[in-house]
C-alpha cells in the first residue's frame, strides 16, 4: 500500500494580503485584490518575515516564499524545529520566471554601465530554484531540494512531485509551493504583446466578456507530511493529497487543445491516482485564467474528464479574486481549495455576470455557497493548473472528517 | 586623481559600502573582521565593485580572500591607488 500524503500546513502571501487565512476569509467574502488591471501584493514587507539582509539577498519572489512558508511552518507547528530528521525533509518549489525583477534591473546596469557593474547578486537572485533554495537554507531543509519551472502549472507540479517524493519513501515530508514576482515592465509588455493579458482590466473567468488574464504576484506553501508520522507526532492534519494527475498537449507554445484533451486526461489521471470516479468530486477549483481559450477548452476538458458530473458541481476560480499568480498560482490555489473543504464551502467566481455560449457549468456565480455533503464523508476536490508549453497538471484534495 | 586619495575619503566609501550590505554603523571599525560583521564573499565581490567605481582600483578575488578586517581592506585600496 502506497503511503498516504497529508497537509498539515499552509501558508500565502496574496493580493488579498498576507495570510492564507485572509485570501480564504477575503475571497469567500467576495472581495478582490484586482486594482487597475493589476494584482500586486500591496501591503507585503519583505522584513516582516527576513533580515533587511536576507531581503537584499532575494528577489522579490523569494521574498514572496520566504514569508509564505513561514506562515506555513507556524500553522503546522513547526516553527519550534523541524519534527523529522532534517536528511528527510524535501523542498520542491516552483516558479513561472523566477527572478525577472533582478535580471531587469541587471541587464539595465550593463547596458547603461557596462558589464564591470552588473551585481554579483544578480544569479543567485534571478535563478528559478532561488525559491527552493531558499527555504531550505533558512529552515535547514536538507533532503531532496530543487526548482520546478513549468509556467503556469509549476506551483501545482511542485506540489505534484512532492507527494510522489513522499510516497516513494524518499522523504517524510516536503515543503513545496510556488511563487512569482513578475509585475515588471519587461514580463508586463511580453504578456501584452501575446494579447495574454486583459485590456479591459477586468479578471472574468468563463464570463462571456472575458478578454485575458490580469497578471498577480504572490506564493503559496504547503507542508506536506507522510500520513503515518504525522499522525505519530500529533500534528493537526489540515487536507490530504489524494491524487496527482499530469500531461502535456504537444499542441501549442501558448495555446491549448481547443478540446482540451490533454487537460482532460490530467484530471482523469489525478482521479485514477486517488483511486477515486467523477462522481466523488464536489468541487473543482478551475484554473479559470479568464482568457477566451482557456476557459473554453477547460469547460470542454472538465466535461469530457467528468462527463454528466461536470454539470452537477460547483466550479469556481480563484483567479477571479487575485488574479493570475502564474507559476505561483497552483500552489496558491491548492491552499485556497484546502481551507474551502475545510469549511465545506465553495468560493465564488466574482464578476461572472454573462454566459458565454457552449460555458454553461456551475461557475459559482454571485456569492459563495456551502459545498452539498454526502454520506457525511469529507468533501473532495479538484485543482487545475495549466502551462504554456501545453503543461497540465491536476491534483486531487481531500478534507478531513 | 589616484595622487589626491586620502585614507579618510577610502574609510568613508568602505564605511557606507558596507552599511548598505548589512552591518550597523557603530559595529564597523578598522578593527572589525568581515567575519563578525557577517560579511561574506558575496558582499566583498559588490565592495569591490564600490571600490572600482570610486577609485578605479579593481581587487581580484585573491586579493580580497587575504584580507580579515576592516582595516585590511582600506589600506589595500590606499596601496592600489597610489
Amino acid at each position: 500500500v502506497s503511503r498516504r500524503v497529508v497537509i498539515t500546513g499552509v501558508g500565502a502571501v496574496t493580493p488579498l494580503g498576507i495570510g492564507a487565512h485572509t485570501l480564504h476569509e477575503r475571497w469567500i467574502a467576495g472581495q478582490c485584490g484586482i486594482e487597475a488591471g493589476e494584482a500586486p501584493c500591496a501591503d507585503f514587507d519583505p522584513t516582516d518575515a527576513m533580515t533587511a539582509k536576507e531581503a537584499r539577498r532575494s528577489d522579490r519572489f523569494t521574498q514572496l516564499a520566504v514569508a509564505a512558508c513561514k506562515e506555513a511552518f507556524e500553522d503546522a507547528g513547526w516553527d519550534g524545529g523541524l519534527p523529522y530528521s532534517a536528511d528527510r525533509i524535501g523542498c520542491i518549489f516552483g516558479t513561472g520566471i523566477g527572478g525577472i525583477g533582478t535580471l531587469e534591473a541587471n541587464h539595465t546596469v550593463l547596458v547603461e554601465s557596462g558589464p564591470g557593474r552588473v551585481s554579483p547578486l544578480a544569479v543567485p537572485l534571478m535563478m528559478s530554484n532561488a525559491g527552493a533554495a531558499a527555504l531550505s537554507m533558512r529552515n535547514g531543509l536538507m533532503g531532496e531540494v530543487y526548482g520546478i519551472v513549468s509556467a503556469c502549472a509549476a506551483g501545482a507540479h511542485a506540489i505534484g512531485a512532492a507527494t510522489r517524493l513522499i510516497r516513494s519513501g524518499g522523504a517524510e515530508a516536503v515543503v513545496t509551493g510556488g511563487s512569482e514576482a513578475a509585475l515588471t515592465p519587461l514580463s508586463r509588455a511580453a504578456f501584452a504583446a501575446l494579447d495574454a493579458t486583459s485590456t479591459s482590466g477586468f479578471s472574468r473567468p468563463f464570463d462571456a466578456r472575458r478578454d485575458g488574464f490580469v497578471m498577480g504576484e504572490g506564493a503559496g506553501v504547503l507542508i506536506l507530511e507522510d500520513a503515518e508520522a504525522a499522525e505519530a507526532r500529533g500534528a493537526r492534519v489540515l487536507g490530504e493529497l489524494l491524487g496527482y494527475g499530469a500531461t502535456s498537449d504537444a499542441y501549442h507554445l501558448t495555446a491549448p487543445d481547443p478540446e482540451g484533451a490533454g487537460a482532460a486526461k490530467a484530471i482523469r489521471g489525478a482521479l485514477a491516482d486517488a483511486g477515486l470516479e467523477p462522481d466523488d468530486i464536489d468541487y473543482v477549483n478551475a484554473h479559470g485564467t479568464s482568457t477566451p481559450l482557456n476557459d473554453r477548452a477547460e469547460t470542454q476538458a472538465l466535461k469530457t474528464a467528468l462527463g454528466k458530473r461536470a454539470y452537477e458541481i460547483p466550479v469556481s476560480s480563484t483567479k477571479s479574486a487575485i488574479g493570475h499568480l502564474l507559476g505561483a498560482a497552483g500552489a496558491v490555489e491548492a491552499v485556497a481549495t484546502v481551507l474551502a473543504l475545510r469549511d465545506r464551502i465553495a468560493p465564488p467566481t466574482l464578476g461572472y455576470a454573462e454566459p458565454d455560449e457552449g460555458l454553461d457549468l456551475d461557475y459559482v456565480p454571485d456569492a459563495a455557497r456551502p459545498l452539498a455533503m454526502r454520506n457525511g464523508r469529507a468533501p473532495i476536490a479538484l485543482s487545475n493548473s495549466f502551462g504554456f508549453g501545453g503543461h497540465n497538471a491536476v491534483l486531487c484534495l481531500g478534507g478531513v472528517a | 586623481m589616484s595622487a589626491t586619495i586620502t585614507a579618510e575619503q577610502v574609510e568613508t566609501v568602505v564605511y557606507d559600502a558596507l552599511v548598505t550590505l548589512g552591518p550597523s554603523r557603530e559595529d564597523i571599525t578598522r578593527e572589525a573582521t568581515f567575519e563578525a560583521l557577517d560579511v561574506d564573499s558575496l558582499d566583498l565581490a559588490e565592495l569591490s565593485q564600490i571600490v572600482d567605481e570610486e577609485f578605479g582600483v579593481t581587487l581580484k578575488g585573491s586579493d580580497v580572500a587575504n584580507i580579515k578586517t576592516v582595516g585590511d581592506a582600506v589600506d589595500l585600496i590606499l596601496a592600489r591607488a597610489s
